[in-house]
């Protein structure tokens, strides 16, 4: 098979993983000449496909061949794709090629399970090793970890990557037992915290100049709209992860119709919205203070797909408002809905040299139809902007634009892709 | 008026700066002149100087914020020819008593800079990413060329990154503007040249064009998406770019046929069509979101989406057009193609306020047939039409309007009944079913469709007298 039939599959099969961050890692650079490649801190998104997702990382699948055969997964045994093996060299060629000309930031490398976790684990860091050792690449590097694999070489694959990272695949362990059957949501759950403990370390004896391990972190994924679990399911799973694990993204990944589907998943399309709100869920925990009880709770588990999750929470919670453009603390400008972190830093500081007045707002470009009922300025009354109105809700939904929660936070980088 | 001409670099502008202030010239008194519009070496080849050394006996000393400086060698880079106005506005008044400015960002000079600023880093954000080198064998061994078109004058700024990433291989960066060179020993910029000095496509960047369509997955299309992240702009120069339009036209094929292979598998006997099952109770969202799943007729196979209506849930105006086209299709709203566009600006001239209306379609899934790599619009037959009317009238009944708005025949035959012909009775109100009156204007798509180029003022013209009935309603 030729290399650009490998290529076609393999690229294929790995698609379905939705991480492809190239940022957080320490910077480097082939100033001496010897190396190949740099990394800045901040990724760069090198093209973007017509499913509006961002091709920072060569994302290839070593093999995708496997043992395993969970029921979600285009590659799993079962499974009747067209199937191939990248050789070691062919990966390290690929990456070096590509990389020269710009395409990429580096490789995300993933594998199916050949023969045993062990073996294949070896499979994907010698290539990372090869990459590092003999071209001295010093782009970026995720390598996806197998949590069977040994200590030993989880501590190897950590020391040639950025990031490593094992998916958590499914928001529950029942979920996890229904489609995955070899998975083990424990043993996923274990070989985190160890990964967690490394990358402390590593940063602790940084000093003493220890050998690094994965300085990017680590992060998961979980697969939505697969199994019946709810956002609240999700998004405590989610909390409990970043709590635990320290991880640096979770990427919530709307289960896609794919090739030769297995009978017992859904056959819709991707649940697209419930993706994005998850997403932005994910931010208002993460950079806005918010907990997630705020957002869900037993008695609404599921997030509105009408509007997003913060503007939800400010009509559920109208009492809070308005908020005095000129007085509020910062913590409470975050919770009106329109203003990203970035904006909301901005109003802070213009605010102490002079009064802000509605149109200050309008000229900074916020949305005055979003913002206007939850804030009020001397020049402005939310009254007229249907602060108590019955149907102010109406008035949002449908969203005229997905983004439109974060446009001003994270300008760069998509929710998707992005990170502050 | 005194003119000070320089080198369009921060630096050389920073001196004239300088002197312009200790004259005490107000903003209105100098004219900024540059020496040459080809890009020069920044300050960074040149060396550094502050604003705090240049120990002119006589001098008085101006200090403006480091954020300034910062900020400014940024804004620098924009192609815009008043870039220097601004700059020597901003100094001045920081000069004089506003000497926190930059803190107070609603002020339209500082947002002005603030918005330079950003679409410059974005540019040089942008040509990291876009950069695709080609392979050329010369006598000087192998060397790594591209051809860029930078938004702004941002060569030599970013020459640097490259040199850190690429230092162990020889490379240029054409440019209209300037170009970079790289021997991996030294950086020279030198001036602009054109497309054809650039080295033409090859072999290896078939298997970058594989992999991205490998990487693609038709079953979550977003192209707005990606037309936010990756500007048209840039696709000239992009190999990848060429696949996009082949990419979207097969995606809902593909993942119709993806998913009907599947569905074949389990329940052979689902889902050719399923009668509308409307929710019993529930507000418009979830009126909508069961429309997404609609498959009371066949139309929903080989479409992208369900395209339900949007505006205001008590308009007094609801608009009906036909069926979602193309654009409308990928995006998942109704009127935002050519049609609803010319529609728009018609909106517009007849003073019609947009945003008072709930737009819709009388068939809310795009019927097509495929025409080389396009889709061509197809007329829905009376029993779509009938078999999607149950969503028109749930709509209706939601925003109970007091005037529809019928664009086209389709959507005629849907509100009003069959048997109207719409070159008949267009500009008029026509009672309907629902005790609520139709205004039937012309359709706009005709207007677009209209060969004769000679008629095309009046029919506008026309059109908007229609739809100005619409704007005498609203203030009754
Ligand atoms: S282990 Fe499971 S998820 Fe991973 S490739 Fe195999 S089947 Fe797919
Ligand atoms: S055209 Fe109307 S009836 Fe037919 S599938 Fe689409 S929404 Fe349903």
């Amino acid at each position: 098979m030729d290399l650009s039939r490998k290529l076609a599959i393999l690229a294929d099969a790995a698609k379905y993983d939705a991480s492809c961050a190239s940022s957080g890692t320490t910077r480097r650079d082939s100033r001496d000449g010897k190396g190949l490649g740099s990394t800045t801190g901040s990724g760069i998104c090198h093209s973007y496909t017509p499913d509006g997702r961002c091709v920072s990382l060569l994302k290839l699948l070593l093999t995708n061949y496997c043992i395993y055969d969970c029921l979600y997964c285009i590659n799993r045994r079962s499974s009747n794709v067209p199937r191939a093996r990248f050789t070691v060299d062919e990966v390290v060629r690929l990456t070096i090629d590509f990389y020269r000309r710009n395409y990429i930031e580096g490789l995300f490398l993933s594998s199916g399970i050949i023969r045993t976790p062990e073996y294949t684990m070896e499979q994907v860091i010698a290539v990372a090793k090869k990459l590092r050792t003999e071209h001295h690449f010093r782009g970026y590097i995720h390598l996806k970890t197998i949590p069977e694999a040994s200590v030993d070489l989880i501590a190897e694959a950590g020391r040639w990557a950025d990031r490593v990272s094992i998916n958590i695949e499914l928001p529950t362990s029942v979920d996890l037992e229904r489609l995955a059957p070899q998975k083990n949501f424990s043993a996923i759950d274990g070989a985190m915290g160890r990964i967690r403990q490394r990358i402390d370390a590593a940063k602790d004896e940084a000093q003493f100049k220890a050998p690094p391990f994965a300085p990017a972190g680590q992060s998961t994924q979980m697969i939505v709209g697969a199994t019946p679990a709810t956002d609240a399911d999700i998004l405590s799973q989610a909390s409990s992860l970043y709590q635990r694990h320290r991880l640096k993204r979770v990427y919530y990944s709307a289960f896609s119709p794919i090739p030769d589907a297995s009978s017992h998943l859904p056959l819709v399309a991707p649940p697209l919205v419930r993706e994005h709100r998850l997403y932005q869920a994910d931010w208002l925990l993460r950079f806005y203070g918010f907990e997630q009880k705020e957002l869900v709770d037993p008695q609404s588990p599921l997030l509105d797909l009408g509007v997003d999750p913060k503007l939800a929470w400010a009509l559920k919670n109208r009492h809070l408002f308005p908020v005095d453009l000129n007085k509020a603390p910062r913590a409470l400008l975050l919770r009106v809905p329109g203003l990203g972190v970035r904006m909301v830093d901005r109003l802070v500081t213009a605010r102490r040299w002079q009064a802000l007045r509605i149109q200050d707002l309008a000229r900074l470009r916020v949305s005055i139809k979003k913002v206007g009922p939850f804030v009020e300025t001397t020049d402005h009354n939310p009254r007229h902007y249907g602060l108590d109105d019955d149907n102010l809700r109406a008035r949002f939904a449908p969203p005229p634009e997905q983004l439109s929660l974060f446009t001003d936070s994270a300008p760069e980088a998509s929710v998707y892709s992005g990170e502050l | 008026m005194v003119v000070f001409t320089f080198a369009p670099t921060f630096s050389a502008w920073k001196t004239k700066a300088r002197l312009a202030l200790q004259q005490e010239l107000s903003p209105q008194d100098v004219f900024w002149k540059e020496e040459s519009s080809i890009d020069t070496f920044p300050d960074l080849f040149l060396g550094e100087e502050s604003s705090e050394k240049q120990p002119a006996a006589s001098a008085k000393t101006f200090r403006v914020p480091r954020e300034f400086l910062t900020l400014g060698d940024v804004v620098a880079c924009h192609r815009d020819p008043s870039r220097w106005d601004l700059l020597y506005r901003l100094v001045w008044r920081i000069n004089h008593g506003e000497p926190h400015l930059l803190d107070h960002t609603p002020d339209p000079d500082v947002h002005d800079l603030l918005l330079k600023e950003r679409a410059v880093s974005r540019d040089v954000h942008k040509m990291r990413a876009f950069i695709r080198f080609r392979e050329v064998a010369t006598d000087d061994g192998m060397w790594h060329v591209a051809w860029f078109e930078p938004q702004h004058h941002i060569v030599a700024r970013n020459a640097p990154f490259f040199v850190e990433r690429f230092a162990s291989i020889k490379w240029s960066i054409l440019t209209p503007d300037a170009c970079a060179h790289w021997d991996r020993k030294e950086l020279r910029i030198s001036p602009g040249t054109t497309r054809d000095q650039a080295p033409a496509a090859d072999a290896a960047e078939e298997l970058w064009k594989t992999y991205y369509r490998a990487f693609f997955n038709p079953a979550r299309l977003k192209p707005s998406m990606m037309r936010k992240e990756m500007s048209p702009y840039y696709w000239n120069n992009l190999p990848e770019a060429m696949l996009i339009p082949t990419l979207l036209a097969e995606a809902a094929g593909r993942t119709a046929t993806m998913v009907a292979a599947s569905q074949a598998k389990r329940t052979p006997e689902l889902v050719e069509s399923t009668p509308i099952r409307l929710p019993t109770k529930g507000d418009w969202p979830a009126l909508k979101e069961a429309a997404e799943s609609c498959r009371a007729c066949p139309l929903w196979k080989n479409a992208t989406c369900t395209v339900f209506g949007e505006g205001p849930l008590h308009a007094r105006v609801l608009v009906v057009g036909e069926q979602p086209g193309d654009q409308e299709d990928l995006a998942g709203r109704p009127f935002v193609g050519p049609a609803g566009q010319l529609f728009d600006r018609a909106l517009q001239t007849a003073g019609v306020p947009r945003d008072h209306l709930y737009v819709t379609n009388a068939v809310k899934h795009f019927k097509w047939t495929p025409q080389g790599k396009r889709r061509l619009h197809q007329k829905p037959t009376s029993r779509e039409i009938a078999a999607c009317r149950p969503w028109l009238t749930a709509e209706i009944d939601h925003v109970k309007p007091k005037l529809l708005v019928c664009l086209g025949s389709t959507a005629v035959h849907s509100v009003v009944g069959n048997g109207i012909k719409v070159t008949q009775d267009r500009g008029q109100t026509l009672p309907t079913e629902f005790g609520i009156p139709a205004l039937i204007p012309v359709h706009p798509s005709s207007l677009l469709r209209q060969p004769d180029r000679s008629r095309e003022a009046a029919d506008f013209a026309a059109f908007v007298a229609d739809l100005a009935k619409i704007q005498d309603f609203l203030s009754k």
